[in-house]
């Protein structure tokens, strides 16, 4: 019973992992960028929240949908302001960018907020579930997480394969000079997904401080550097390779925890990645790159 | 002067280089010998050497080889490390402590050299983003290695296990030397600052010759165009591999000069955080250029002593001055204005100049 609870464990926080994984991914597959700033955006969605529902005194719904926005907004500003002007430079540029946006974000929310972490109360209200005679209990945030993820997933799936933005995304990502001459905009285009993904990072920092419910200015780095190698575990670029990836960085996450040591269990998560990359570069979804000379 | 004159480019700039590093050094050991130094000032002398070491050396994997690396930190924390261990359990054999000092960044210097070797064998295998998340892995993964590290030393020898100290089951009056996430404890302070000024000039020694050298070329030709040095015969792994490693025991060997500063050094010390701060050196001094990165590991670590009471804002400044660097030298935009300026500044040269460029 303690491996199914472990599983479940795993699984949900897979799901946090997978959400901010997505981010990742999508942004990578459009502008051919790691957002390192993402994780930081993650922290950014968890303080909105907090200050909504604790100093505003507003309900859970409003807060999520307050922290929502303004990571939206946040994510298209910086995409503006920092990387749009990086777009033809080289890819080491674009990445030392993103570092700097990182510390940025960090070190503004630490100069608003203070160095002391804050005590986030769960979002979530839901009873646990209690299964095979109360032997297994499933919390509420565990389900509302794991149900929110598949319900992200699907909307994106279909978002990128039914809608026109979505399509025009794909398009962009394939081929950016040949989407513009079919008349898609390319810059809206890229807002749109730095949008998107930002929005979802706000999305998972809510869920995992609900999870873990403290908050500090470096509370998304970590799982920030987690949800990136989940991304290019599962391949970067592919969106159900960010979920596969996700979900089994978590689980090995938990397990490892449980099984092995508390204390390396992030060495184990890094060291899957290394294995994982030096049998199949490109991630375990990734497409192979073959180089034009 | 004249002789300077003839020496090719390459040359006099490499002999600027070390003048300035030795100039440096005998100005501030004039200065702490005159008392003129504040404290705190003379506390940091050879952290700013284990620095500059750094700079030199991830100047060499992200400069010269153009691979970024977001794990530095971990090969400073593997020597940092080892070659702790290797001056206390050398602290009976060997009395001599400036000797103790050179086997333990030799020592430091060859374990990461072989940590890098590990880690190069997926390096090797990829290319851009992904050598750059492997590298953080490895940062990581060593970080987390030493915080469940524990290591004492009693008559029978060294233990090393993953437990406590106490789960060593040593002797009485044993040495504690790495006590999990306190990290290296009960250090003798050997580095000096000779012995930090004695290692820039060793690194710059290694790190410049290998750019000038036939490898050198090499590597160089690897990082403008892979493909096309591929085809005339350059075989990737091999002078990559090169770099890394070269690169690596370097900055093993600044961290146990780091390390062997303080009477303790915890892992924390070189996390994400560290590898970061490095790469600001070598991106602020100018990725390449290896006389930039040295001036911009001392301006940087001096600067926070300076400007204390702005301590909060630091890393911020950092953050925004990484950004705008990037943007001012990399963006297409920024690029083509600062342009438009040098060609009026030329402009105006030119009228002042007068009559001048009439016949020119």
């Amino acid at each position: 019973m303690t491996v199914l609870s472990n599983l479940i464990n795993g699984i949900s926080l897979g799901s946090i992992y997978a959400i901010i994984a997505l981010g990742y991914t999508m942004v990578y597959g459009i502008a051919k960028m790691l957002n390192f700033a993402h994780g930081d955006v993650i922290m950014v969605g968890g303080y909105m929240a907090f200050c909504a529902m604790t100093y505003l005194g507003w309900g859970v719904l409003p807060g999520i949908l307050l922290a929502v926005i303004i990571c939206t907004v946040l994510g298209v500003v910086v995409e503006k302001l920092a990387y749009k002007p990086l777009r033809s430079a080289p890819s080491l540029a674009v990445l030392i960018t993103a570092i700097g946006v990182s510390y940025f974000l960090q070190n503004t929310a630490l100069l608003i907020w203070g160095s002391d972490p804050k005590v986030f109360s769960s979002v979530v209200s839901l009873p646990s579930l209690k299964l095979f005679d109360g032997q297994l209990s499933i919390s509420g945030v565990t389900q509302v997480t794991v149900i929110s993820c598949v319900i992200i997933m699907t909307a994106l799936v279909l978002f990128t394969s039914k809608t026109k933005i979505g399509k025009a995304m794909r398009a962009v990502s394939e081929d950016k000079g040949a989407a513009q001459l079919m008349g898609i905009n390319v810059n809206s285009t890229i807002s749109v997904t730095f949008a998107i993904g930002s929005g979802l990072a706000a999305l998972a920092g809510v869920l995992l401080c609900s999870a873990y419910p403290t908050l500090m200015p470096t509370t998304g780095s970590m799982p920030g550097i987690k949800a990136f190698t989940a991304a290019v575990f599962g391949g970067i670029g592919s969106i159900p390779g960010a979920m596969v990836g996700g979900i089994l960085l978590g689980i090995i996450e938990i397990f490892g925890k449980a099984y092995i040591s508390t204390q390396l269990s992030d060495a184990i998560v890094f060291a899957v990645l290394i294995v994982v990359l030096l049998v199949k570069p490109t991630g375990l979804l990734g497409k192979p790159i073959n180089e034009k000379v | 002067m004249s002789k300077i004159k003839k020496l090719n480019k390459t040359t006099r700039s490499n002999f600027i280089t070390y003048a300035i590093v030795i100039i440096a050094y005998i100005l501030s050991q004039i200065f702490s010998s005159a008392g003129i130094m504040s404290n705190s000032l003379r506390g940091q002398l050879v952290p700013i050497c284990a620095y500059v070491v750094m700079a030199i050396s991830l100047n060499l994997t992200v400069g010269i080889m153009g691979e970024l690396s977001l794990g530095h930190a971990g090969f400073m924390s593997v020597g940092a490390f080892t070659g702790v261990i290797t001056a206390i359990s050398l602290q009976d054999s060997v009395t001599s402590g400036p000797l103790r000092l050179l086997i333990a960044i030799v020592i430091g210097g060859i374990m990461a050299g072989i940590f890098s070797l590990i880690v190069a064998v997926p390096v090797l295998r990829l290319r851009g983003d992904y050598l750059a998340i492997v590298t953080l892995a490895f940062g990581e993964i060593i970080k987390n290695i030493v915080y469940c590290l524990y290591v004492g030393m009693d008559s029978n020898g060294l233990h090393i296990g993953t437990v406590s100290i106490e789960a060593l089951q040593m002797e009485d009056g044993a040495t504690t030397i790495i006590n999990g996430p306190m990290g290296a404890v009960g250090i003798t302070k050997l580095s000096t600052l000779l012995a930090g000024f004695l290692l820039i000039l060793f690194s710059l020694f290694v790190v410049l010759n290998l750019i000038k050298s036939r490898s050198g070329r090499a590597i160089m030709a690897l990082r403008d165009n892979r493909i096309a040095a591929e085809s005339v015969g350059i075989s990737p792994s091999k002078y990559k591999l090169m770099a890394f490693v070269t690169s690596a025991i370097l900055a093993g060997m600044a961290g146990t000069l780091y390390a062997m500063n303080y009477s303790t050094v915890a892992a924390k010390k070189f996390d994400f955080n560290t590898s970061i701060l490095v790469l600001v050196f070598v991106v602020l001094g100018g990725i390449g250029n290896i006389r930039g990165g040295i001036i911009a590991a001392v301006i940087l670590t001096i600067l926070p002593e300076l400007l204390r009471q702005f301590s909060e804002y630091r890393m911020l400044t950092y953050a925004i001055v990484l950004i705008l660097v990037m943007i001012l030298t990399n963006g297409a935009k920024a690029r083509q204005f600062l342009e438009r300026i040098k060609g009026s500044l030329r402009f105006i040269k030119k009228k002042s100049d007068g009559g001048g460029a009439v016949n020119g």
